[in-house]
């Protein structure tokens, strides 16, 4: 079996992700990807590059637990979650979570815990390199709410 | 010993990456907080910041959390990936 975890500076695809996610599987019927990009503006900066920062070892550890508490959670089969790190230019894709499920209540309440957990769990930082120069991101208070709601 | 590493704008900040503490007389993060605000200034403020993060052996933990000789001790601040 493939990890479920990936931190990588390369590209991934969504097709092939979606492959692994089925390839043999035949109970679960739903899949779930979400997929974020690098935006073009934010807080009204002009984006042009992000630089993403990470701790090797807790990343995955985290990312791990964030896995596992999912599982005991939901009725779930597979999950991917990919993060990019490194240098990244307006529209690359950051992060990848993907999730299998019989059903696909499962599959989406699984995939939007995971996602909002790492948002606030997992050691990412991003550095933006903008119109403006080049600033670290500050955490949002909305992404701390949003991970709570689950609580 | 200890070993403690920081990330982000906080490595930048304290214009160090890691370094080593003796552990002798150390129980808690708060103990190491309050060993290394004693550099100067500069780190006496960034490390008592509010929204100060730590983690011990890769586990986020709170101030109180107890270190040991041979522990990875982390600082750095709010996380912002995905």
């Amino acid at each position: 079996m493939t990890s479920e975890i990936s931190i990588q500076h390369q590209d991934f695809a969504l097709a092939d992700e979606v492959a692994l996610l089925e390839k043999d599987n035949a109970t679960d019927g739903a899949v779930v990807t979400f997929t974020g990009r690098v935006r073009n503006n934010n807080n009204d900066t002009e984006v042009s590059t992000l630089t993403l920062e990470h701790y090797p070892g807790m990343t995955e550890k985290s990312l791990a637990k964030i896995i596992a508490t999912a599982k005991e959670r939901w009725d779930i089969g597979r999950v991917k979650v990919i993060h990019r790190i490194g240098a990244l230019t307006v529209g690359e894709q950051i992060v990848f979570v993907g999730v299998t499920s019989k059903h696909r209540k499962d599959a989406f309440a699984a995939n939007e815990f995971i996602m909002d957990y790492l948002k606030v769990q997992a050691p990412f930082w991003k550095k933006e390199q903008s119109d403006k120069g080049e600033q670290w991101l500050d955490a949002k208070h909305s992404d701390e709410a949003k991970a709570q709601q689950w609580s | 010993m200890i070993n403690v590493v920081f990330f982000a704008a906080l490595r930048e900040q304290l214009d160090c990456e890691s370094l080593t503490i003796d552990s002798n007389e150390l129980n808690t993060v708060a103990d190491v907080i309050n060993q290394l605000s004693a550099r100067n200034e500069q780190w006496q403020q960034k490390l008592n910041s509010a929204s100060l993060l730590s983690a011990v052996n890769h586990d986020m933990v709170d101030k109180s959390h107890p270190v040991k000789a041979g522990d990875e001790v982390a600082f750095f601040p709010p996380v912002t990936g995905g």
